[in-house]
């Protein structure tokens, strides 16, 4: 699976912003953790904030708040909703 | 009853009220252990209105994949262990992701029933969930309760045990794809003849498709039968486009929309008090003095006011002298004491007898007589002296540390002869002409006794010598008891008041919700050494005692940066560490005006818990990919009286219980090394025993110790950190009973009695201890006492530190390391100031230099690959 670096993630999205999440790229514990937490394909997500320090950020993900680093936001291929 | 025991499991998300309803259901006299093989804690106890049914909890998990310790022992619980029953609590306020692992639980096969929490919440933000429709899509019953309130518990727990008693296996509702439930058929009647209970075939089947590597190993699969299934997974996949875990895990949250949509009515969402709160405290320029103010807070309660006052109290009140229960007494008390050592009588007494000795009187006699009060006998000395004309003069005035004050009231300074080093102009205050008047006075001059005091309770070791004493217990016998038992459990003891204070803080901010914010505002600055946010608050209150520092550490879930956070957090120096840091202040420059000295020793401290994280961080234990924080950020929430107390409850019960063993056979250790020896001095029987108690033992008896002997045997150790004689290595060791004792010990062992680390002449044995041939080696001094902030803390921290590892490898490697690290640094700042400042210039000047290369090697070497280690729990794995 080649990864298209244009593609938008979620590390892309601003503060305040919703999607849809489309693909989730990698492997493993972190995607499957990812997914676990109700990220999946479809999903619409909002970004709520970025902590003071600029980073992680906070999602509002099926009714939750969800928090991830940019590093793993970066995985979350998204499309605007 | 005829019926055998029933066990329920009890399964649900992380803050999702199972704590509540665990101890609602049990009243929580439960068992709390440990799942085999991990360090996850297992809870079990009996209901208390059925004892015949057990109820177990199971770690808060999301998921039962095979990516964490929590959830591996929760499947291998439901699908191996098989309880009779599960109840699989659900958040309702969160139904679609609480649900999500209530799919995974019922394929386990095991009868459920699901418990739909937090109703009274639902209710007041006006949704309605129908209760029916969402029993009948997931095929088991579903209950509403309110753990919090205790609402409608007994009738979930009636449901779980009927379903446990009937004990049928229901068949596993079908959530996922026709394309994907054909193939799971398909699979299913491949592996069927290796799956032993057919209730669990659902869920092998499902693993054999997800590749679950884990789960299957229990198969045993043959070749053939592998790749017939890798066939049928390799099929779905190319037609689905995705691989075959995120196709279950999609279809199973479609499955779950679907469902939420058909049973859930919502009200109009409106903002929570949880989001406006949020908006606050995690917000971008407030959020970080937010999180200062909260510590400090934190810090101040539990540190340096409320836990310090219980930690005296504890310490030198009921494990020391005793205390005043009103502080009126108290306080006149201290005015007494104080103002009678303001007088010095010792030293006008000493003085007299000394110019009257000199006079040419017998002194032997009315020593005697002092030590036994015969007024007779004193007085008709008084008379003689009067009438022989004795009076002492010039007699130097000493503070109550034994220092010499001048004419202003300031310490002054000794040489290393003792002596007091005036600058000029300046002059030692001295008392006024001491005459046989003076004398009987001094002699006369009672210390206060606090019992005279009223409300004075005395202290337990005060009370325990007494019955001793008059039980007629041998000196050997009282000392056992009073030092090394009633010293080692009192020690631990002390420690429980500042420990309740802590955890009500901390199991407050655990439990409200606001510990998660922490790792959120603090993850970025901890992250790029290895640690977690959460690893801040130990290191805080680590600078007040390192003991509730480690315990802190339970807050971090992630157990690599955990175990790292115990490792590092006692190198912040504590608060029994400053009397060393004082000592050092002393020697150098004489007294408090080295303002810099202490905050240099924290500096140090945060500089080696940073240097050795990044170093530790690319070794094979600690490597690997950081944990994903992919994390809940729960709602707000006051926590339930009862379960907080008892959370705090068990994480103090937890110190004494499992530090408490460690601990008094630790100082029971030293209190044997440091009392028995061998009467070795001039004239002593050369026999081995209790040192204190032999005949004519002199003053520096503890020179014939086991300990001086072992202090001895080490001190080659210490030689490249430039100090070996054997009081430095001796020093060393006692320190380990309490950091302070360094400082004790070291007055003993330089025959300067019971003396505190204010005491000028101390400073100056400490100076001359690193002076040779005139020179004072500087680099030796701060290698000392650098050794001796950075090594394994005092016995009270580590055994905190065995309890918090729980696994005896873990313990030993993080005490090796802090010894080994402490020596290093100490190594390398002694060898590069002889050879920088002093050109001395030897083998361990290479060895501390290749030291140093190795350290910044370390430091800034990039991060090794240690192979595919694709699960984070992977590299761990090879070391617990």
């Amino acid at each position: 699976m080649a990864e298209v670096p244009v593609e938008k993630t979620l590390k892309d999205v601003p503060v305040g912003a919703s999607c849809v999440v489309k693909k989730l790229t990698g492997t493993g514990a972190v995607k499957r953790r990812i997914m676990d937490m109700g990220l999946t394909k479809g999903t619409r997500v909002t970004v709520r904030k970025v902590a003071p320090l600029g980073d992680p950020i906070e999602l509002t993900v099926r009714g939750y708040e969800l928090s991830i680093r940019k590093d793993e936001a970066a995985r979350v291929e998204v499309e605007d909703a | 009853m005829a019926r055998e025991k029933l066990n329920i499991a009890l399964a649900g998300n992380p803050n999702c009220g199972k704590t509540t309803l665990f101890n609602e259901l049990t009243g929580s006299n439960g068992y709390v252990g440990n799942w085999p093989g991990v360090t996850v804690e297992k809870l079990e106890a009996p209901l208390k209105a059925d004892p015949d049914v057990v109820l177990t909890d199971l770690p808060g998990i999301y998921s039962l994949s095979p990516y964490s310790p929590e959830e591996v022992v929760s499947r291998d619980y439901l699908v191996k262990t098989r309880p009779d029953a599960v109840i699989d609590l659900v958040d309702g306020t969160n139904l679609e992701r609480n649900l999500y692992l209530t799919t995974q639980v019922l394929e386990c096969g095991t009868p459920s029933v699901v418990g739909l929490n937090m109703a009274d919440v639902l209710a007041k933000r006006g949704d309605t969930i129908d209760l029916s429709a969402l029993s009948a899509r997931l095929g088991v019953p579903v209950v509403e309760i309110s753990a919090l309130r205790g609402t409608n518990v007994d009738a979930l727990v009636d449901a779980a045990v009927k379903a446990g008693e009937d004990g049928a296996s229901r068949e596993p509702m079908h959530w996922f794809s026709s394309t994907v439930e054909g193939a799971l058929d398909e699979i299913a009647d491949i592996i069927s003849p290796k799956v032993a209970d057919p209730a669990t075939l659902r869920w092998f089947s499902i693993k054999a498709f997800e590749r679950d590597e884990e789960a299957l190993s229990a198969l045993n699969l043959s070749e053939g039968e592998q790749s017939a299934v890798e066939a049928i997974v390799s099929a779905v996949e190319d037609e689905l486009d995705d691989d075959s875990e995120s196709i279950i895990t999609t279809e199973r949250y479609d499955w779950i929309e679907g469902v939420v949509d058909e049973c859930v009515q919502k009200a109009p969402a409106k903002l929570s008090t949880s989001e406006k709160i949020d908006r606050v405290i995690t917000n971008r320029i407030l959020g970080l003095p937010i999180f200062a103010a909260i510590m400090i807070f934190v810090y101040y309660v539990s540190v340096s006011t409320v836990g310090t006052i219980g930690t005296d109290w504890a310490n030198d009140g009921v494990f020391g002298d005793g205390w005043f229960l009103s502080p009126a007494s108290a306080a006149a008390y201290d005015e007494a004491a104080g103002a009678y050592a303001d007088e010095d009588y010792p030293t006008q007494l000493d003085a007299f007898l000394a110019a009257a000795g000199d006079a040419g009187l017998d002194t032997s006699e009315v020593l005697g007589a002092i030590e036994d009060g015969d007024t007779a006998e004193i007085e008709a000395f008084a008379g003689e002296a009067e009438a022989a004309g004795v009076v002492a003069e010039d007699v130097p005035w000493l503070d109550a540390d034994g220092n010499y004050l001048d004419t202003e009231g300031n310490v002054v300074l000794v040489d290393a002869n003792d002596e007091p080093m005036l600058a000029a102009g300046q002059e030692l205050a001295t008392h006024d002409p001491i005459t046989a008047t003076e004398f009987l006075s001094a002699v006369n001059a009672e210390e206060p006794i606090p019992g005279e005091y009223g409300w004075f309770v005395p202290g337990v070791p005060v009370v325990i010598g007494e019955w001793l004493e008059s039980a007629g217990a041998s000196p050997v016998v009282q000392s056992l008891v009073l030092d090394g038992i009633v010293g080692g459990v009192g020690s631990i003891l002390g420690f429980v008041p500042q420990m309740i204070v802590l955890f009500l803080l901390l199991c407050f901010l655990e439990d409200c919700g606001y510990m998660s914010r922490v790792a959120f505002v603090m993850d970025r600055a901890f992250r790029r050494f290895g640690l977690s946010g959460k690893s801040f608050i130990p290191m805080l209150i680590s600078s007040g005692c390192g003991v509730p520092g480690v315990m802190a550490t339970k807050t971090i879930e992630n157990e690599r940066d955990r175990r790292m956070t115990i490792m590092l957090t006692t190198m912040i120096p504590c608060g029994a560490k400053l009397p060393i840091i004082s000592l050092l202040m002393g020697a150098l420059i004489g007294g408090i005006e080295g303002w810099w000295i202490a905050p240099l020793f924290y500096l140090l401290g945060v500089a080696c818990v940073i240097i050795s994280a990044i170093m530790l961080k690319k070794t094979r234990p600690f490597a690997g990919e950081p944990a994903p924080f992919v994390m809940e950020l729960p709602d707000y929430h006051l926590p339930a009286l009862k379960s907080y107390l008892l959370h705090v409850w068990e994480r103090v019960w937890a110190f004494i219980s499992k530090a408490g063993t460690i601990i008094f056979v630790a100082c029971v250790g030293v209190w044997f090394l440091s009392n028995f020896g061998i009467a070795g001095w001039e004239g002593g029987s050369g026999a081995f025993g209790f040192l204190p108690e032999m005949a004519d033992a002199p003053a520096n008896a503890m020179d014939y110790s086991v300990l001086a002997g072992v202090g001895s045997a080490i001190a080659w150790i210490f030689a490249p950190l430039g100090f070996d004689n054997w009081q430095a290595a001796a020093s060393s060791l006692s320190a380990l009973i309490a950091k302070e004792n360094l400082v004790s010990t070291f007055g003993v062992l330089y025959g300067l009695g019971e003396v505190g680390e204010g005491s000028t002449v101390l400073w100056a044995s400490f100076a001359q201890m690193f002076t040779t041939a005139g020179v004072v080696h500087l680099g030796a001094m701060f290698a000392f006492v650098a050794f001796n902030m950075l090594d394994a803390p005092c016995f009270a921290a580590v055994g905190t530190i065995r309890r918090q590892m729980d696994s005896s490898r873990w313990f030993w490697f993080a005490i090796a390391y802090e010894c080994a690290f402490g020596w290093v640094v100490g190594l390398i700042i002694n060898q590069l100031w002889e050879f920088f400042a002093l050109g001395n210039f030897g083998f361990w000047t290479i060895v501390a230099l290749a030291a140093l290369v190795a350290m910044l090697y370390q430091l800034f070497k990039p991060m090794p690959k240690y192979g595919e280690s694709a699960g984070e729990q992977a590299p761990m794995g090879e070391v617990a």
